[in-house]
Parts: structure tokens; C-alpha cells; sequence
């Protein structure tokens, strides 16, 4: 029997404002525990919650790049629960009347052509505060640093079908939200958290099939991993003649399984209601018009430039565009460099290596992209040979510098001269009479000993071209 | 030297140095420990702020150019923060409670160099009619102290009323300045929804709360107010507009209205009981000062109270999840489990009035009830609001009594809160409307004072002052005075 897995998933993304969604306390990561939460962050009597209107632009600009209707209107609500780290007993989110509705984000996977999911809504709302459980024997701790943090919920349609394309789907939000600068993108952080919904159907059937949802994923290995052992796990138990029941699950990334939390009739009732303490948001044209100003190219536009416009492949274009640092180093490389395709490999190849090595991402590169462009530049104009620039480029790497000051200090420039370069060929083969006489004989391969004898003598500044086309000459006769 | 004298009169001796505001604030200090066994207005006094302020108000006063308001000693109810000093909201829940903040209106106050006696007596948070919801113990009413003083905001009212104070600060969220007001004899303002900053004043019911005033008359009423009223950056629903009439208010008390149109709606003035004779010599008076009067309807406002108590009920019952026993607040002994915690601290931290609203309102806002409850009545609330506009296409205001009756006796009304939800039939409407209004004594019944209310438009404050200024020309209800006690 085949199946068909139907996916969804809610991405939180929380938004790279200086301070919180309601007060103005910081929402920098990593603070000694409890030291930025405010009166407000705390649920103290008395104190009022204060929309950010960073916030409001911030879920404004992904609602414009998902192409999706930005409401006009939109509403706070509470959703009510009891949890400590909840301090106000309620969170403060959006319900029924979302700033963001239906959009879209085109999604590309390694198989098969690229796919349009289905946008639901996404809404604005407040991150709780962190039950610490393993530092204090028999004891938990509350850390209220993130409480009122802003976040924003991207919830899919069901449009998913395998967990590639959620994996997938995850990565191209999160290069989106980094295009935009609404999020720091960073996972490990908890920056960007995703709870997937997983059910499984008989190919060919259009009724959903039961769902459990798998909770707080946070890295886009385990998503896929997570959904994986969700689909097998339904799979098995519908084909054992089992029915699966709708839950909350865990993902172990350990034992890689899920686990479930709680079921669904368990659930609290959250008594959704609006915010008396909050006006509704109300957003005009003149805001709306003034966020499209301020617009960066989105990545899908920026791989189909880089695909028809510099004529690149796919998959070049695709690897540069994914991360918007590598796409705008790979940009200002080409600005000096004047050529694309050379560009791209150099950044894919050798700085990519480097970087790794290094552990470093592009944006900590040590190296501006000036640098390599410059270098890129000299192959292109002739003065250094490719190889060459391998050498010059771990000089860079390594110590530092300017690049033509470099190739003046070591004396690296190209030797292009044909006298220059006809004397060295000649003492090759005079000093060579046996390979000549086995080239003579029809021995091709020899050939390849002379260009290496010649690269060498010239300590590899020759240009490789004319030492072919001359090398070719001179045991012609 | 203090008790028969109005706020105004009292500013403008402190102004004059004909006696200091150490005098004065000691006169009201001493005149509240006499007072606390019997009308037990205060739940905290605080003597030594009060002095400290009292000094550098004579200094700020001797160095002139002081704001009117400058060394007037006035009480909070316990609902506002106050830095430094326990908020109680009358509750055991918030015993301990010491904000790190001061609520925007009372710093308003202070930098205008209001001097601060104490912390007043209410029903917990807020929610009652009788300050018998106190933690704290209930209030006396000072004309008869086997009654009660009115509530929430009892302690407030009784102070003005019984001269401990020439001037108090108020919650009102269904009636809680005004049925006070009535009760103990005093005039009191419920501004508009969003003229006073709620912030740091503890929220019962956030959508309909609003700080007021209780003082004399309404010259003293409109100088407070002008002090502490204004657009505040940290509460959303605060009205961003100016009023310069208000502000000119700080120096210079409101003019006699001699004209006007006065809507007279019918459904508030069926079965009027004992309050038919003040009320109509009232409506006499002002047609006599130069009022026209004028039958308006506002059909909706029978289903005002059932409307009211879902409303706040489900507001109430989420704003006051936080208090949890986690991070501050009663917290049970050696809690078994977190559900353990939860359900004694909360069990153990709030009085059975404030647990009803919570259970009610909880019921109002869950699935399967929500439309029919907490929709319905937003409906509801929409419609009466609309009432009141299109009466005031034609009026200026609305008369109305403030309360049913004179103040009942304490313990009267504990077993039946329907019954007590009853007392705020006229003053819950304008609340559920977010209007302005106020309660101002129009007449006596036997030996207790009575009230009435005016309703404007909203931020029609002025309409409702200078026309409370021009009955108050031609009555003295509010310079009558209880007997002092003990």
C-alpha cells in the first residue's frame, strides 16, 4: 500500500527587535538570567503592555515579500494559560484577526521542480520566558529574559509532502527572514523554531488523515528527521491495523524518535479573547507604501537575475543566493572582478574552503570581498595565472595585504614575453634530448612533461597558453 | 484649621503661608488616627512620606511660583502603585506587595506636590459595592457607621466625607466612585475611559476602569483632575488629546454653566423610591438656574448589568492570572506540585467575592459559551453606547440618580450578590459607554445623604463640572457634614 504524507508547519521567527514586543526592556540573547525583564516582561499589578512599532513593520515587510494581503486591521488577544514561566498568565498573541494573511513562498528542492506552498496566515505575538530544569537539583528555574520577546508565526497550508520539501520549506523561510532583516536567522539561538503537523492519507485519497504535531524543532536536520520517523511510525501503525491518535510530540534528536506530550483532549481551553489593554493595529497605505520602499531583492528574484543575467547555473545560483552574506560578498567579488561565473567559483571554492577550515561564517570573513575581486581581476586581465592566484590567495588568507602589492613583492606577475618564453623552452629541450626523440616518435604524452619542465623553470608565472602553442612549435621541427 | 474647608480654600491658604502643609498634613494625620477604629478608611498611612512631602512642598512654597496644588494633602486608594509603599488592592493576595513604580496619575500629583497621607480602603480589587470585600476589614460609613460607605472605592469616599482628607483617588469600573460618592455625601468624577493614564493602577476590568476623583465640590474636583489627567505614552488606551479648559483647571476653578440642554431618560427614572424627591427638586433647581430639560431614551440600558458583570467578569478573570504565587503575591505553604501551588496560593490569596468573578468570567470566555456571553455583550455594550450618542445629538448631558436607595446597612446585602450587583443599575451604563460621570449630593433622605449623576458626551468633563459648579451655587448638600465620630 502507498501512502501520501500531508505536512504543515508554524515557523516562529522572532524578530531581531532591540527591544521587546510590549516594553522596552532589551531582547539581546545570552544575559545573566532574569536581568532584562521590566515590570512589564514580569506581569508586575498595575504596569501596561506597549505596542513596538518596529515589530509592526517588521511583520508588515514579510507579509509584502510572501506577497500575501497585509491587514489593515488586526487584533490582540490572550490566550490563556497557567505556566510559570508565563508570567501574566496569559499570552499575548493573535487569534482571529492576523496582521499578516494568505501568502506564499516558492520552494526548491533538490528533486523535482520548484513547488509554491501556501502561506495560512502569520500574526504577531509574545515569546514566554524559559523553565530552566537541570541546574538546580529538584528544583526549576524561571528565567523571564525572552518573556515579550516578539515573535512572528508563519503558519503553512498542509501543502507539504514529504519532509525534504519541509526541510526545504523551513531553509527558504529562514533565508527569507535574513533577506529581510527581521530575524537573526540564528537556530541554535532558538531564532527561528518550528512545530511540524504530520498526517499520513492513501495516495489518492482527499480527506486528511489524523495529525500529531511535533513540537519546537529547531534545526533543519532534525526536521526532517523528526517528520521521517512521524511518517514511518503512522505508517506502521495504521498498517498494523492501529489508528493514530491526534498528540503533541516531542522530537529526541538522541534516539531519534518522537515522543508524545500531552493528547489532545487534554488540552487547555486558551479563552481567546481581545486585549483590552491593546488597541487594535491599524495600518495605512502611507506605512505600507513606506516599508515596499524599503525592500531588499528577495531571494527568488535574485537567483533568477543571477541565472539570466550573469548566466549562471542553477546550482551556483541557488548556493549563493541561499545565505544573503554569501550572495552580497559573491556581488561586491564580482563588482571588482567583472566576471560572474569565476566569481561564483571562487567564492563556492576556495573562500568557502577557507572559511571552513576556519569555522567562520562569510560574515565574519577576514577577508572583504574587495580582495578576492581584485585577485580574480589579475587572472582576468592576464597578469597572474590561476594557479598562481591559489598561492597569492592563501597569502591573503594567511597574512594579509594587498593583492598587487603582493604579486609586485614576489615577482609574480605572468611572464608573457614570447622571447622570454621561447629561450625557456628552448633549454628544455636541449637539455631533453630523449623525451624529444619519444615525442618525435609519437609519444603524445610527453608532452605533458615539457609544459610541466617549462612551468616550473618559470617558477609557474608562464602563461600556460603561450607555452602550449610554443612548445608545440618547437618540437614540431 | 481643615475640616469645613473646601481643597480650593485649603490651596489657597497654603499659597497665602497663612499655615504651612506641615500644619495642615498633621491636622489630617491626627484626624485619621482618630478615626481608624471606628471608619477604618486607611489600609496603610503614611505619616512619614506625608511630612517629608509636606516640607519641601513649604519650601517649594516659599520659593513661590508652586503649582496650586502644592502641599493639598490627599488619599490613594489602595489600587494606585505607589513606589515604595505596599499596594494592597485590599487583598490578601497583595499583603506584601511593594510596587517598584509609581501609577502615572499619582506621580502627576506628586510632582505637582500633592502630599500623600496614605493608601485608602476598598473592596478587593476593586470588585464590590460595599468595601465589605476588604481583606482589610470593611468601612464605616461616616453618617451612620452601621452602614456602608459605598464601593470599591469606600475608603476613598469616607475620608472625603469624614475630613480626613480634602481630597481622595478613585477606581470606578461599574459605579466605583460614584455610588461611594452618593453614599457618604461627597461629589465624585468618573472621567472618560482614557482621560486618566491606567497605568499602575492595578486593573480589575481593563476596557471599562478609569482613576477619578472625590473631593467636596466640583471646583476641588476639576483642580485634581487637572493635575493628573493627560495622554501617558505607556497606557495604549489613553487618550492622546489635549484639553486646555482641563488644564487651565490646575489654577483656576470652573465657571457657573447658566444654560444648557439636560436629557431626562425615562428608563433611569421608573420607581424612583426614596430618591424621587431630591430628584425632582434637583431637576427644579437646574431648570430654575437656567436649564432647559429635555425626555431622552436609551432603550438598551436594561440589559446594562448582565452585560457589565460578563465583561468584567472575563476581564477580571485573566487580569488576574498573574497572581499565581510564582513571582510575587500570597504564596501557599509547601506547595506538593505546581497545580498545588496554583490552586492554594490562589484559594488561599483572594476573597470569595473576587473568586466569583474569576469563575464567572472564566465560564463567559470558554468554548462553546463565548459567543453567547462575552460576544453577546460586546454587542450589547456597542448598542448602548449608541444610545447614549444619539442622545446627546440632542442634549448636552443626562441627569440620572446615582444609586436605588440611601447606603444600606453593612452586612445587609453580603449573602446575595445579585442583589448587591443591583446597587449599580444607574452608574454601569456610562461606564459600559466609557462616558464621563459624576455623583454630586442633591438632597437627603432620612439623615443619609443622596446623590445624582450628570453623564456628558465623552471628554465633555467640562459640561459635567461647570454645571455640577452652578448646582453647587445654589445648594449647600455638599457643605452638609456627618456628625463627627467618637
Amino acid at each position: 500500500m502507498t501512502w501520501e504524507s500531508v505536512i504543515g508547519l508554524e515557523v516562529h521567527v522572532q524578530l531581531a527587535t532591540r527591544s521587546k514586543i510590549f516594553s522596552g526592556a532589551s531582547s539581546a540573547f545570552g544575559a545573566e538570567p532574569n536581568s532584562q525583564a521590566c515590570p512589564v516582561d514580569l506581569g508586575l499589578p498595575g504596569v501596561l503592555p506597549v505596542l513596538n512599532e518596529e515589530a509592526v513593520r517588521m511583520a508588515v515587510k514579510f507579509g509584502l515579500a510572501i506577497g500575501a494581503e497585509v491587514n489593515a486591521y488586526s487584533v490582540f488577544d490572550r490566550k490563556n494559560y497557567f505556566y510559570p514561566d508565563l508570567p501574566k498568565g496569559y499570552q499575548i498573541s493573535q487569534f482571529e484577526q492576523p496582521i499578516v494573511g494568505r501568502g506564499e513562498l516558492i520552494v526548491h528542492t533538490e528533486d523535482g521542480p520548484p513547488k509554491t506552498i501556501g502561506i495560512t496566515r502569520a500574526h504577531l505575538e509574545e515569546d514566554a520566558g524559559k523553565s530552566v530544569h537541570d541546574a538546580y537539583a529538584g528544583l526549576t528555574g524561571i528565567d523571564l529574559n525572552r518573556t515579550g520577546t516578539p515573535l512572528l508565526e508563519v503558519v503553512s497550508d498542509p501543502d507539504l509532502r514529504t519532509a525534504a520539501e519541509a526541510a526545504a520549506y523551513f531553509r527558504q523561510l529562514h533565508t527569507l527572514v535574513r533577506y529581510l532583516k527581521i530575524c537573526d536567522g540564528n537556530l541554535a539561538q532558538g531564532s527561528m523554531r518550528c512545530d511540524a503537523n504530520v498526517s499520513i492519507r492513501r495516495m489518492g485519497e482527499s480527506e486528511l488523515g489524523v495529525r500529531s504535531e511535533i513540537k519546537n524543532i529547531n534545526s533543519f536536520r532534525f526536521v526532517e528527521m523528526a517528520i521521517n520517523y512521524e511518517i514511518e511510525r503512522q505508517i506502521e501503525l495504521l498498517e498494523s491495523g492501529g489508528t493514530v491518535e491526534r498528540d503533541t510530540r516531542l522530537y529526541d534528536a538522541e534516539r531519534n524518535e518522537t515522543r508524545s506530550m500531552r493528547s489532545k483532549e487534554l488540552s487547555n481551553d486558551y479563552r481567546y479573547f481581545p486585549d483590552p489593554d491593546l488597541l487594535p493595529v491599524e495600518i495605512d497605505d502611507a506605512f505600507i507604501d513606506a516599508v515596499a520602499a524599503s525592500m531588499p531583492e528577495l531571494p527568488e528574484a535574485k537567483l533568477n537575475r543571477y541565472v539570466t543575467e550573469l548566466d549562471l547555473s542553477d546550482y551556483d545560483a541557488g548556493w549563493l543566493t541561499q545565505d544573503p552574506d554569501a550572495a552580497g560578498y559573491f556581488e561586491a567579488v564580482h563588482a571588482v572582478s567583472g566576471n560572474p561565473k569565476l566569481s561564483a567559483n571562487w567564492v563556492m571554492g576556495e573562500l568557502s574552503a577557507a572559511l571552513n577550515r576556519a569555522e567562520l561564517d562569510i560574515a565574519q570573513s577576514p577577508l572583504s570581498a574587495e580582495k578576492p575581486g581584485r585577485l580574480l581581476q589579475r587572472i582576468e586581465d592576464g597578469t597572474v595565472s590561476g594557479k598562481i592566484a591559489k598561492g597569492i590567495f592563501e597569502t591573503l588568507w594567511q597574512q594579509g595585504g594587498e593583492v598587487d602589492a603582493i604579486i609586485a613583492a614576489e615577482g609574480l606577475e605572468q611572464v608573457t614575453d614570447t622571447g622570454a618564453i621561447q629561450s625557456l623552452i628552448d633549454e628544455i629541450i636541449a637539455a631533453n634530448p630523449d623525451q624529444v626523440a619519444q615525442f618525435q616518435a609519437g609519444k603524445d604524452k610527453v608532452f605533458g612533461f615539457f609544459v610541466g619542465q617549462v612551468m616550473k623553470a618559470s617558477k609557474g608565472k608562464a602563461n600556460p597558453q603561450q607555452v602550449n602553442e610554443l612548445l608545440r612549435d618547437a618540437l614540431k621541427h | 484649621m481643615h475640616a469645613d474647608s473646601s481643597l480650593i480654600e485649603l490651596a489657597n491658604g497654603l499659597k497665602n503661608r497663612t499655615f504651612s502643609s506641615l500644619e495642615l498634613t498633621n491636622a489630617y494625620l491626627s484626624a485619621i488616627d482618630e478615626s481608624q477604629d471606628e471608619l477604618n478608611a486607611f489600609i496603610t498611612v503614611t505619616a512619614d512620606i506625608a511630612r517629608a512631602q509636606a516640607k519641601a512642598a513649604d519650601e517649594r512654597l516659599a520659593a513661590g511660583d508652586a503649582p496650586a496644588l502644592c502641599g493639598v494633602p490627599l488619599a490613594y486608594k489602595d489600587i494606585f502603585c505607589t513606589e515604595g509603599v505596599a499596594t494592597t488592592c485590599g487583598s490578601r493576595m497583595l499583603e506584601n506587595f511593594i510596587a517598584p513604580y509609581t501609577a502615572t496619575a499619582i506621580a502627576r500629583l506628586n510632582d505637582a506636590g500633592a502630599v500623600m497621607l496614605g493608601k485608602t480602603n476598598l473592596d478587593e480589587f476593586a470588585m464590590g459595592s460595599s468595601n465589605e470585600n476588604s481583606y482589610f476589614g470593611s468601612v464605616a460609613n461616616p453618617w451612620d457607621p452601621s452602614r456602608v460607605p459605598g464601593g470599591s472605592s469606600g475608603g476613598s469616599a469616607c475620608a472625603v466625607a469624614a475630613g480626613l482628607a480634602p481630597a481622595a483617588l478613585g477606581t470606578d469600573t461599574g459605579g466605583s466612585i460614584r455610588q461611594p460618592a452618593a453614599f457618604c455625601g461627597v461629589s465624585g468624577l468618573k472621567p472618560t475611559y482614557g482621560r486618566v493614564s491606567r497605568y499602575g493602577m492595578v486593573a480589575f476590568a481593563s476596557s471599562l476602569d478609569q482613576g477619578g476623583v472625590f473631593a467636596r465640590g466640583a471646583a476641588d474636583i476639576a483642580m485634581v483632575l487637572g493635575h493628573m489627567a493627560g495622554f501617558d505614552p505607556r497606557d495604549s488606551t489613553s487618550a492622546d488629546q489635549t484639553d486646555d479648559w482641563l488644564t487651565a483647571c490646575r489654577s483656576q476653578p470652573p465657571s457657573a454653566a447658566s444654560q444648557g440642554r439636560i436629557g431626562i431618560p425615562k428608563q433611569y427614572f421608573v420607581d424612583l423610591g426614596v430618591t424621587d424627591a431630591s430628584m425632582q427638586n434637583a431637576c427644579r433647581t437646574l431648570e430654575a438656574a437656567g436649564f432647559t430639560l429635555v425626555d431622552v431614551s436609551v432603550p438598551h440600558v436594561d440589559a446594562a448589568i448582565a452585560c457589565y458583570y460578563i465583561i468584567a467578569g472575563a476581564e477580571a478573570s485573566t487580569n488576574l492570572s498573574r497572581y499565581d504565587g510564582v513571582r510575587f503575591g500570597h504564596r501557599c505553604e509547601d506547595p506538593q506540585s505546581l497545580d498545588d501551588l496554583y490552586r492554594r496560593s490562589r484559594s488561599e490569596g483572594f476573597g470569595a467575592e473576587v473568586k466569583r468573578r474569576i469563575l464567572t468570567g472564566t465560564y463567559a470566555l470558554s468554548v462553546g459559551y463565548y459567543d453567547a456571553y462575552y460576544l453577546k455583550a460586546q454587542k450589547i455594550r456597542r448598542l448602548i453606547q449608541q444610545d447614549f450618542l444619539d442622545a446627546f445629538a440632542d442634549v448636552d448631558l443626562i441627569i440620572a440618580p446615582t444609586t436605588p436607595d440611601v447606603a444600606f446597612k453593612r452586612g445587609d446585602l453580603v449573602d446575595d450578590p445579585v442583589a448587591m450587583y443591583q446597587q449599580d443599575i444607574y452608574t454601569i451604563p456610562a461606564s459600559l459607554a466609557g462616558l464621563p460621570a459624576m455623583s454630586i449630593p442633591c438632597g437627603q433622605h432620612q439623615g443619609l445623604p443622596l446623590g445624582m449623576q450628570l453623564i456628558g458626551p465623552h471628554f465633555a468633563e467640562r459640561t459635567l463640572l461647570e454645571t455640577a459648579a452652578a448646582f453647587q451655587q445654589l445648594t449647600d448638600f455638599h457643605q452638609l457634614r456627618p456628625e463627627p465620630t467618637a
